[in-house]
């Protein structure tokens, strides 16, 4: 297993007594968790523990009812450039007139501007975003008409675009295939070993050791948070599960 | 004036568009409170401008301007506006709004450019009547006063739109009595009433000519806007009122018939009032009123807030 | 006819067939974005919500001793109606109602307020109410040289500012969620959108009429759509089309006798979206037919 990275000064994400309510139910009960930068960290519950809602809140893109969020030592909407968000399926019109490298391009509005023209440098760039997730030969496509796998890669080419330094990811590997799969965790491990931070929602728990470097456990409020190795036990993720023990795990 | 409102003047000049009105706001709030939970409102609005074309084509290709002729084409109109809608749809996959603007824009831009070339309009038809509607010219002339209503032979005078719509609603309200279970069931789960057996596409389709037979039958004698109006505000402002769907419905029907009988008297009686020489627009004051008490349940209905997550 | 299609029918009616070019061109453009962000029939409601604001933007300029039907007031009477109609329908859309029975809403009522305004006026026999129904269906007879002008002064603004948002609009479009995130700011960007809206459906007044001007904005945005997969071909050709309908209808209306010049305007919009479902590369009628065959 991949040793665990040690904390360098600030974490990418910090997040404290971060608490969500739809209407009168909690949904985060004031969770505090603090993501190390460099590192792969899965984000692992039951349905409704708020993984999602976790990152949204951070984010900013629900009201949060109290608590903070910094990254990178700044308060998260200070640091949105700087950070690349995937949510579990785009909320999008599948029939928008864009195709994948039109998609990948809108990652880079901040470096092209309001007036700035696309031109070959960022056509290249969009390509090369594209190519590390084996989609260079859809670049054309309409965005419809790729099958689900693909779109998911294509969205991960546009946060590959924005040039985030971490990568918040929803359920990336939900419901796509084999070799989409393939294609993101060789993605997220080659941002990893750039230095880049990556943040998954995850919820297959066979795979986490594979995948991840670290693990945050979280059921409403933080079980815990740490290396994979010494954090992802039976006990831990027992307590997370309520008493549904996961065989798959060392005690 | 005010002596005028119970004398001999209000039961032949007043009284009929009142009871047009009435019967037409009713006619269309009750489908409109299905429309406007299955969010089809707009097809009102397609059905309403759709009508035009339809009542043009008929008299050019019969040469009649007969009731019945007028609403078999209209309800033609209607369906072929419903085939494009869809067709659209699913052939150039736009979106509901884009196939609706795209049909009904169309469609009108047709009947006017047929009114206009036929010569029909100096004759029978007219745009303005079209969109105004001509509530102001369905007089009762045997009328003499409110002991008229008794007499046999004065009541056959009376505008053809009374028995007409009366008609028409009362078809609206056994259709959607006899349906009523499973349109709701339809209405709120499709998937289940699928499961369940209930005729889904049928149901829709049912509900879509029961709209157009209301809007036909409202448009030719209130004209298009009211139509609108009717189909959409009452059963709207019932909505922010109530929770329950029955309650929904019959507070719809209160809504359409007092913004009708309310708006018919204000655009009668109001200017002259406030000193202005002869009337305004009743079709159009009764949508103001609708809309009136809409933006008032907007602002205090006790359900007016939508259900958070 | 084919003098007016080529210009060479007097000074008037070729200022007036190109001004409406420039509509249809501006129209088109703007439309594409009004499809894309899903603001169709929000723009239909607010060119019906320009009517009261015509009526009373006629009223006071009489009140004020003036002709009444003084154009630049008629506009801002129309603007300031309309605008209070979007707002209306942004309020509706806060309480429980979906989106469509507030669109339906907001347009029947406040047509029906501009329909009492006409007969107040009508009533009053102030000013010369003649023409001011010319509004609902449009009508290029009459129209000046000045007229033309404010079309392409107009539709050249709407074009600039296009040029400008153009990314930003696309990125609200597409995923209103990511652009927030990439610093578009979305508020911002959909009201320039309505903005923009607003000023087509001004501009269209005169020549296309309120109740059929959303036509000349979404139709050939539709059209459009079947010829490419990128939103800025898309809205090259749908302004194209737009400018051709405009055009060509125009025209067509300076010289047929009792020929409305909305309606011919729409219809040649729907004629080039008919012709497009069938021609189209990828979703046109031939193609499939030629697939199943």
């Amino acid at each position: 297993m991949v040793d665990p990275i040690p904390l360098t000064t600030e974490p990418a994400l910090a997040i404290r007594d971060l608490r969500v309510s739809y209407g009168a139910n909690p949904v985060l009960d004031g969770v505090t968790a603090s993501l190390a930068r460099g590192a792969m960290t899965a984000i692992i519950g039951p349905n409704g523990a708020g993984k999602s809602t976790l990152l949204k809140a951070a984010l900013g893109l629900i009201p949060a009812t109290g608590g903070t969020a910094l990254a990178f030592g700044k308060p998260v909407v200070q640091a949105l450039p700087r950070i690349a968000y995937v949510p579990q399926r785009a909320a999008v019109d599948w029939d928008f007139p864009a195709r994948a490298l039109d998609v990948v391009l809108m990652g880079m509005y901040r470096r092209t501007g309001l007036l700035g023209r696309i031109g070959k440098a960022e056509t290249a760039a969009a390509m090369d975003c594209l190519s590390r997730l084996g989609m260079a030969d859809f670049a054309t496509r309409q965005i419809g008409a790729l099958s689900g796998g693909q779109q998911q890669r294509v969205f991960l080419a546009r946060a590959l675009a924005q040039g985030a330094e971490v990568y918040l990811l929803d359920e990336p590997f939900a419901g796509v295939d084999a070799a989409t799969e393939a294609a993101i965790v060789t993605l997220l491990k080659s941002l990893r070993d750039e230095g880049r931070s990556i943040i998954a929602v995850h919820h297959d728990l066979s795979t986490v050791s594979a995948y991840f470097d670290r693990v945050l456990l979280l059921n409403r409020r933080t079980i815990a948070e740490g290396p994979v190795a010494s954090t992802f036990r039976q006990e831990a993720v027992a307590r997370t599960y309520g008493n549904q023990i996961a065989t798959a795990i060392p005690a | 004036m005010l002596a005028d409102f119970w004398g001999a003047e209000f039961v032949p000049l007043t009284l009929p568009p009142l009871v047009i009105a009435t019967l037409a706001a009713l006619t269309c709030a009750l489908p409109g409170n299905f429309l406007i939970l299955r969010r089809q409102a707009m097809l009102g609005d397609a059905m309403s401008h759709v009508v035009l074309p339809g009542i043009v084509a008929a008299y050019l290709l019969t040469g009649s301007a007969a009731t019945p002729v007028m609403l078999a084409s209209a309800m033609a109109a209607a369906a072929l506006s419903a085939l494009m809608i869809e067709g659209i749809r699913r052939l150039a996959g736009t979106d509901a709004g884009v196939a609706m603007g795209i049909t009904f824009t169309t469609l009108f831009a047709a009947g006017v450019l047929l009114l206009e070339q036929s010569g029909a309009s100096s004759v029978h038809l007219d745009v303005e009547h079209a969109l105004y509607g001509n509530l102001e010219g369905l007089i009762w002339f045997d009328a003499t006063g409110w002991a008229s209503l008794l007499d046999p032979i004065a009541l056959t005078g009376l505008p053809p739109e009374v028995a007409g719509l009366a008609l028409v609603l009362s078809i609206v309200a056994g259709a959607m009595w006899l349906v009523w279970r499973p349109l709701v069931i339809a209405t709120f789960d499709e998937g289940f009433a699928r499961t369940a057996g209930i005729p889904v596409t049928l149901l829709s389709a049912g509900l879509v000519a029961v709209t157009a037979l209301a809007a036909v039958a409202a448009f030719s004698a209130v004209g298009s806007i009211l139509t609108i109006a009717m189909l959409i505000c009452p059963p709207a402002t019932a909505r922010l009122m109530t929770d329950s769907l029955p309650a929904q419905v019959r507070l719809s029907l209160v809504f359409a018939a007092a913004s009708a009988i309310l708006g018919t008297l204000i655009a009668g009686y109001l200017p002259p009032l406030i000193g202005l020489p002869g009337t305004v627009s009743a079709s159009g004051m009764i949508a103001v009123v609708s809309g009136g008490f809409l933006a008032l349940a907007a602002v205090l209905g006790p359900h007016r807030r939508p259900r958070s997550a | 006819m084919l003098s007016a299609l080529l210009l060479q029918s007097g000074y008037n009616a070729t200022l007036v067939a190109i001004g409406a070019a420039l509509l249809g061109f501006a129209a088109g453009m703007v439309g594409t974005f009004v499809n894309l962000r899903r603001r169709a029939l929000v723009s239909d409601a607010m060119a019906h919500a320009t009517l009261p604001g015509i009526g009373l933007g006629f009223l006071a300029m009489v009140a004020l001793g003036g002709e009444g039907r003084f154009l630049p007031g008629l506009l801002a009477g129309a603007a300031l109606t309309a605008a209070l109609g979007l707002w209306a329908v942004q309020a509706l859309t806060r309480t429980r109602l979906a989106e469509d029975a507030a669109i339906g809403a907001v347009l029947s009522t406040f047509y029906g307020a501009g329909i009492v305004i006409l007969t107040v006026i009508q009533t009053l026999g102030a000013g010369k109410p003649a023409g001011l129904e010319t509004v609902l269906l449009g009508s290029t007879a009459g129209m000046l040289e000045v007229d033309a002008i404010t079309l392409a002064m107009g539709g050249a603004l709407v074009l600039a500012v296009l040029a400008v948002l153009r990314r930003a609009l696309v990125m609200t479009a597409f995923d209103p969620g990511h652009a927030a995130m990439m610093g578009v700011r979305t508020r911002a960007m959909d009201a320039a959108l309505m903005l923009l809206t607003l000023t087509v459906v001004l501009l269209g007044l005169r020549v296309v009429g309120l109740i059929l001007v959303v036509a000349l904005l979404v139709i050939p945005a539709a059209a459009a759509r079947l010829w490419s997969d990128r939103a800025g071909v898309v809205a090259v050709i749908a302004g194209i089309i737009g400018a051709v309908a405009g055009h060509v209808g125009a025209a067509l209306s300076a010289t047929v006798p009792d020929l409305p010049t909305g309606p011919v305007i729409v219809m040649l919009c729907f004629a080039a979206f008919a012709l497009s479902l069938i021609l189209s590369p990828k979703r046109g009628l031939l193609r499939r037919f030629a697939h199943a065959g």
